[in-house]
């Protein structure tokens, strides 16, 4: 089986993630409940995967790491807690569902929303951030790269436009993290939303808000911190102001450990070997008659996506082709990223996305081009 | 149960900083060890940093220097 669907979940997972899960399960107590050993060593353990995750997105404060199960919650919590229906913000095409209804929710109470469009090559006209200011516009939310295309985001640019017009950044790195650099303080991000179990290698159940000292994110959900426990209302320091309830600390050691993998390895040579995979997978299939592949291949700085459709050919039966006949996992259809596939007139063809990640290798890589070439023969 | 002695306990308002705290003071070689906090200072459940009375002054240094985020410093007897 070759397994070229990374971009939704990487596997496998580095070296040490499964055995420091194992390990945390058959040792540890509840962070922050207890001063005993086994208590202490998880919130030991916790508290180092604050600190990584402040190191990998250059936070000043590792106690405004705060965990969440994915992503998705992570992004409910800054966009909720930052903005409401007398805001105004602006977004773009390029943004998952993890984006959007949130966005979508606040926008039905009454909260101004835009976005920049993506034209019919997914690429974002930035000119248009301007022409989109308010006089109420709070924030931009936005995207890393593209989950469809793997197009980036010129997030340095976003930044100086959000800080020079007061607004807050909230930025979505799900498809990033771990692999192209972020840096809070140089690109002025407010809020990275992070999930683990993609570019992070680590498992699912892990991900979390890296939030800029002095941003103020009302708490989404409320209850046991472990701490100040008869205080009627959530703790107000951050981390346990957004963190009620139990932390997964069973998956924070796995993605403790995929964080010692990423830094051991280096963020610059997993990031080459995985881009030079899709480019090596671009080259082979672009020029294939009936194959169509999209987004920007004029730079090599993407996100190690591929994707493509041949002919009008449904990308779910492409994508059952190649798991049946080829034994190759990609995803078709719509990639939670209904703004993207209307922008690159995909709404109802889909398409079939390839993406890589640390373990795949080139020998795969030229199976699945193959694999390609031969199915847009038959068509 | 051990006799009592007046130690120097620092309370935190969130486990991180607890954790941050006494990474701290390992590094820095400064005695004590958490604990849970005793009900005469908070009746709250959570940790705090429990010292030899006479680490009070670099504790305090510490704190200063680090910025770390305590809620209080006390003398108790425990």
């Amino acid at each position: 089986m070759i397994y070229l669907d990374n971009a939704a979940t990487t596997r496998p997972k580095p070296p040490g993630v499964v055995e420091a899960m194992t390990d945390a399960m058959m040792s540890w107590g509840n962070c922050g409940r207890g001063a005993h050993a086994q208590a202490l060593a998880s919130a030991r353990a916790v508290f180092s995967v604050r600190e990584q995750v402040a190191r990998l997105f250059h936070a000043k404060r590792a106690d405004h790491v705060c965990f969440t199960p994915n992503s998705t919650l992570a992004l409910n919590i800054a966009i909720n807690g930052l903005l409401g229906p007398e805001d105004h913000v602006i977004s773009t095409d390029r943004e998952h569902n993890s984006v959007l209804r949130p966005l979508y929710r606040l926008h039905q109470q009454g909260m101004g929303l835009d976005f920049v469009q993506a034209n019919r090559q997914g690429q974002l006209q930035y000119e248009e951030f301007e022409h989109l200011l308010r006089p109420n516009t709070k924030a931009v939310v936005c995207t890393h790269a593209s989950n469809l295309t793997g197009d980036l985001t010129d997030i340095g640019w976003i930044g100086t436009f959000c800080r020079a017009h007061g607004l807050l950044l909230i930025l979505d790195a799900s498809q990033t993290a771990g692999v192209f650099p972020i840096d809070m303080e140089a690109q002025q991000i407010d809020v990275v939303c992070f999930t683990g179990h993609k570019s992070l290698l680590g498992p699912q159940g892990t991900g979390g808000l890296c939030i800029r000292e002095g941003v103020e994110i009302r708490p989404f959900a409320v209850g046991g911190t472990g701490v100040q426990s008869y205080l009627e209302t959530q703790p107000a320091d951050y981390p346990a102001r957004l963190e009620a309830g139990t932390l997964n600390s069973h998956g924070l050691a796995g993605l403790g450990a995929a964080l010692d993998f990423l830094e051991t390895t280096g963020m610059d040579l997993i990031r080459s070997h995985e881009m030079a995979l899709a480019r090596r997978f671009y080259q082979a299939v672009h020029q294939i008659p009936g194959i169509t592949v999209y987004g920007d291949f004029t730079t090599e700085w993407r996100a190690p996506v591929v994707a493509l459709n041949i002919g009008t050919y449904d990308s779910g039966t492409v994508a059952d082709e190649l798991a049946e006949r080829f034994g190759i996992a990609v995803r078709p259809g719509a990639h939670c990223a209904p703004r993207m596939h209307r922008a690159l007139g995909t709404e109802e063809q889909g398409a079939v996305r390839f993406s890589w990640s640390w373990a795949n290798t080139e020998a795969e890589t030229d199976q699945a081009a193959e694999a390609i070439r031969i199915l847009a023969t038959e068509v | 149960m051990r006799q009592k002695e007046v130690r120097c306990v620092v309370t935190f308002r969130t486990t991180a900083a607890a954790m941050e705290m006494e990474r701290l003071c390992k590094e820095s070689g400064l005695p004590g060890r958490l604990i849970p906090i005793p009900r005469t200072i908070s009746a709250g459940c959570g940790l705090c940093w429990s010292a030899p009375s006479e680490a009070e002054g670099a504790l305090e240094d510490l704190v200063m220097a680090q910025h770390l985020m305590i809620d209080g410093i006390y003398a108790v007897l425990l």
